[in-house]
């Protein structure tokens, strides 16, 4: 097989406690990230709520995995794409989400939004010139 | 053409591991080949020899056992997924000092990056779940 990069789209669906799916779907995108393929994320459906920012698991419980969606920058992940029908569906607007930043190396480490919100149809526009798409 | 198989549901719960399971079997049938079967989240429930259906039931491990066994297939269990959930081999049994394994002798324990190659190496991804 031809080793050229491959576009790497990793679907956020689900909430992110309540199941396990968003936490060991982060582990995925953080061992890939090792693999240096292009890699995006996107959010959908209850998906969106992993990245609502003052998440405070502590009454459930739960370990709260939110900080590290801060550290994916650092990992070459800068391409977050939240679905705008599932925001408003929900109640949620973009300043209800975590201010996640990367730092463009070709342009003097300038900080950079990660997140741009998408309609439904341009989604389907991102899905359909992927070459992997993870479903979680 | 070449397919990475990745299963996230257990089995008997869900159906995806048998649906899985069909598309792999049918795939290697015609001819196709499978680069790699990836056992995630409740998936790894798959890999335990210890599984005891009902008589008149399929054994979904053990069936998955014996394609891998006909056609030499790659069955990797995730070891992150595997080690919440009480799936053990020899060597993770020996490094978190467990007193018993029980994945299937055919499967084996690996990381995620097995995932991601396969996902690299293949023609196309298969994600079977919810």
């Amino acid at each position: 097989m031809s080793e050229a990069i491959k576009k790497f789209l990793y679907l956020n669906r689900r909430a992110p406690y309540g199941t396990i799916y968003a936490w060991e779907s982060l582990e995925v995108v953080l061992i890939g990230a090792a693999f240096d393929q292009d890699v995006s994320l996107a959010f959908l459906d209850d998906g969106v709520y992993q990245i609502v920012k003052g998440q405070d698991t502590a009454a459930i419980e739960m370990k709260n995995f939110s900080p590290t969606y801060a550290a994916l920058g650092d990992y070459d992940v800068t391409k977050l794409y939240v679905e705008k029908e599932s925001l408003e569906e929900r109640g949620l607007t973009i300043d209800d989400l975590m201010d996640l930043k990367w730092e463009d190396e070709d342009e003097d480490w300038a900080e950079k939004d990660s997140i741009k919100v998408v309609s439904r149809f341009e989604l389907a526009r991102i899905m359909e010139g992927q070459d992997v798409v993870f479903s979680f | 053409m070449k397919f990475a198989i990745q299963i996230n549901e257990g089995p008997y719960q869900h159906q995806a591991s048998d649906s899985a399971y069909l598309f792999t079997k049918t795939a290697l049938e015609k001819g196709h080949e499978i680069f790699r079967v990836f056992f995630y989240h409740d998936g790894v429930n798959n890999g335990t020899r210890l599984t005891t259906p009902p008589q008149d039931d399929r054994h979904v491990v053990n069936r998955w056992a014996e394609l891998g066994e006909k056609y030499d297939l790659d069955l990797v269990v995730c070891v992150a997924a595997a080690q919440r959930r009480g799936i053990v081999d020899d060597g993770e049994a020996e490094r978190n000092g467990k007193d018993a394994t029980n994945i299937h002798p055919r499967f084996r324990i690996s990381g995620l990056g097995q995932l991601v190659e396969a996902a690299i190496q293949s023609e196309r991804l298969m994600v079977f779940g919810d």
